[in-house]
């Protein structure tokens, strides 16, 4: 006969809280969360203790009061009579601007780079294995002032565009000025402009863009319902029809029909005073900071993809060759989409890794939130916690927003198992 | 139950212990330095000489303070701050004094919490062209490219001059004096504004100094002074008081050839037998030796030696005294009186 113990006459007793294992690591976990939220709450209250007996209590007030200072990037309309909140939202929208050009950039030169550098042309792999080494070993800060210096030594100032014998001209027909205060670029102009609308009050954004938007957008799903007949029919009876002046047409001739309707041209930058007016500036500290903070990025983004593709086995390449694809094809074709599900996840750091460190800007006087928020605005208020506070708020927010629409495009390319 | 209250008392003791703030005079003599903080580098006010040692008329300013607490002019350690950092690192209590071209204004000394000793130099914002850009007017600058230091009033000065006159221009920020140098010489802005002096004093350092030009209008008054936190008084006396013993050692005609002398005995002058601590008892009043401003003005010299060695005529800044001349010349240097 088998004699079990009696668990049920057990009693809990105190002590079986340190001594008995079933309880213990519970004790042990309940215990530490505690010790740990006293010391945050001994962090905070000793923080707006201090703060309020040096008479500067946690107040978000000064953010409604006049920001006094000039920002020369705007996006949105602002003076110099607008509150420090829509200040620090033109230098938020600054910091996305560049985020998103950055990461744009960076991935299209990383995919390069990185597909390149296996490349069995030993030049080729050579000289991208130099690139990767020299930028993702040498700190960003430093890249982001080199670039400026260059931009800032090497381009000629816009008056030596002036006068009879100018040592410096335009680019492309009189459309392009490259100065060491930054790049002049036509900018597109409509004659029969539909107006802005305003959203919430708060800024105005063009009809005129979401107008050309909807085309293309509509454009372009005609044109994939047309590449997915021409599937349906490849799968049906093995001839794909010719479909390529069929999806061209539907994407460009609306396009042409609502740019000639709202009257498109373009405005060329001119040499007028002291500056090139007129067409897009983009600014040498916008450009230093894009290029450096894109090529930076581009190295570990290169050994990302390069990584996803030795990732897949060799059999695979073997086998679509086998059945007759070409290089380029099998690449396109069997590689990269397998080669993405290794590569989005750590991808998706790099673009949060280039987002935070645009917080650099300042370094070349790139007016983000870093330099209006956590700079002029926290210079002129000496409100530094508020400020940091908010900073850190915002690229947290900025930060789960990519995290989550990368997480997204992760889910939508994972493999799909049973 | 128990010992969460005890954590509780625990809790508020340090929060208590945390806010009371020791002396500054306590914490710079047991440190044997003074921390001082100053511009990272403007030639003339702030910045180190060849060998290292930081020289100028704002660190003239540490020196003698340091000289005055701790009885040797070269225990300061200097800080250099920018226009962004300078005003953290002295609420922070990384520095104990802040010198560095900075204006005393309203808001700084109110709403930031720091208290102005004094002013060391009056100043004004002021344009800085080349030469070959033919300007004669900051009124002609409209749609210019602006070099600015960040930070700083004179990026509001600006805005306000720009919009009052109802013309444009294109901020371009910039963190630090050298950065700003680098930037107008290869012509990326077309105008430099800072304080008329940090100009005369950049300027100076330029291969040919005689192609830029000083624009006539002065668009702001810039008091520019040491500052301390708030809160501790003794110690913005004493900065204060070492600030106007320079000043005063200067319209008393105190100055570093004959300060010896002077200090050895009580002379015929009551104000300087006081200010030199011959008589009375000035320096106990502070908390420091009699000898203190003895030992301040043998730093460097008095206001008006500071004056012309760093940025006076003779030096390549060449700033005439104007307005920072003693008031028995027309100037606005008035010390109070030693009593």
């Amino acid at each position: 006969m088998t004699s079990y113990p009696d668990v049920s006459r057990e009693t809990f007793r105190l002590r079986m809280l340190i001594f008995d294992t079933r309880y213990r690591s519970l004790t042990i976990q309940v215990v530490a969360l505690i010790a740990f939220m006293l010391l945050v709450a001994w962090i905070v209250s000793n923080t707006v203790q201090n703060l309020a007996d040096l008479g500067k209590p946690i107040d978000f007030g000064f953010l409604t009061g006049a920001a006094q200072y000039d920002i020369n990037q705007t996006l949105i309309e602002y003076t110099n009579r607008d509150s420090h909140l829509r200040a620090a939202f033109v230098g938020l929208l600054n910091t996305l601007l560049v985020a998103a050009l950055g990461c744009t950039l960076a991935t299209v030169l990383g995919v390069i780079i990185g597909v390149l550098r296996l490349s069995r042309n030993w030049l080729v792999a050579r000289l991208m294995t130099v690139y990767v080494e020299l930028f993702r070993n040498v700190p960003v800060l430093l890249w982001i002032v080199f670039f400026m210096a260059i931009l800032i030594e090497t381009l000629p100032p816009p008056n030596a565009f002036r006068g009879e014998n100018a040592t410096a001209s335009m680019l492309l027909g009189d459309s392009v000025a490259l100065t060491n205060r930054g790049f002049y670029i036509p900018e597109p102009l409509f004659s029969r402009s539909l107006g802005d609308i305003s959203v919430f009050g708060a800024f105005d954004i063009s009809l005129d863009l979401i107008a050309f938007l909807a085309v293309l957008a509509a454009g372009l799903w005609a044109s994939a319902r047309i590449r997915a007949r021409a599937d349906r029919i490849q799968n049906q009876t093995g001839l794909r029809p010719t479909t390529w002046y069929l999806r061209l047409g539907v994407v460009a001739v609306p396009v042409l029909i609502v740019l000639v309707a709202l009257g498109f041209h373009l405005g060329y930058p001119e040499l007028k005073g002291f500056n090139f007016r007129g067409g897009i500036y983009m600014r040498n500290s916008l450009i230093a900071l894009w290029l450096a903070l894109s090529f930076y990025t581009a190295a570990f983004i290169a050994e990302i993809v390069r990584g996803g593709i030795l990732a897949i086995s060799k059999g695979q390449t073997e086998a679509a060759a086998a059945l007759g694809l070409r290089p380029n094809r099998i690449m396109s074709l069997v590689i990269l989409p397998q080669a993405l599900r290794v590569i989005i996840p750590p991808l998706i750091s790099q673009y949060l890794n280039l987002t935070k460190n645009s917080s650099l800007a300042i370094a070349v006087g790139y007016m983000d939130i870093t330099g209006t928020l956590g700079g002029i605005t926290m210079g002129q208020t000496g409100r530094e916690l508020e400020c940091v506070l908010l900073m850190m708020a915002f690229y947290l927010a900025i930060s789960l927003v990519i995290s989550t629409a990368m997480n997204w495009y992760d889910a939508r390319v994972r493999l799909v198992e049973r | 139950m128990k010992k969460s209250v005890i954590l509780g008392a625990l809790t508020v003791a340090a929060c208590a212990a945390g806010a009371a703030g020791a002396a500054t005079l306590d914490d710079v003599k047991a440190r044997g330095k003074l921390n001082c903080g100053t511009n990272t580098g403007l030639v003339g006010f702030a910045a180190p000489d060849a060998n290292g040692d930081w020289q100028g008329f704002d660190v003239a300013v540490c020196r003698a303070v340091a000289a005055a607490v701790l009885g040797d002019s070269s225990a300061v350690e200097f800080v250099p701050t920018t226009g962004k950092t300078r005003f953290t690192a002295l609420a922070s209590g990384e520095i104990d004094m802040l010198v560095r071209n900075t204006t005393w204004t309203f808001s700084r000394d109110v709403d930031l919490k720091f208290t102005f000793v004094g002013v060391n130099y009056y100043d004004g914002q002021g344009f800085m062209v080349p030469k070959a850009l033919g300007v004669s007017s900051a009124k002609e600058l409209d749609g210019a490219t602006v070099c600015i230091q960040t930070g700083t009033t004179t990026e509001l000065n600006l805005a306000d001059f720009f919009r009052v006159n109802n013309i444009t221009y294109e901020p371009v920020p910039i963190e630090t004096n050298e950065q700003a140098q680098q930037q107008y010489l290869a012509g990326a802005c077309d105008v430099y504004t800072t304080d008329a002096s940090g100009l005369a004093a950049t300027r100076a350092t330029f291969e040919d100094p005689t192609a830029h030009v000083v624009l006539p209008e002065i668009i702001s008054k810039e008091p520019l002074g040491p500052l301390v936190r708030h809160g501790d008084d003794e110690w913005a006396d004493i900065v204060r008081w070492t600030l106007n013993a320079l000043i005063a050692a200067e319209e008393y005609g105190v100055t570093s050839a004959n300060i010896d002398e002077l200090a050895a005995a009580p002379t015929t002058n009551p104000e300087i037998n006081r200010l030199l601590g011959t008589e009375g008892g000035l320096g106990e009043m502070l908390g420091l030796p009699a000898d203190w401003a003895v030992k301040a003005i043998k730093a460097g010299g008095n206001y008006g030696e500071l004056f012309e060695k760093y940025i006076g005529q003779n030096t390549p800044i060449g700033l005439a005294r104007g307005l920072n001349a003693q008031w028995t010349d027309g100037g606005l240097m008035y010390a109070p009186p030693f009593r």
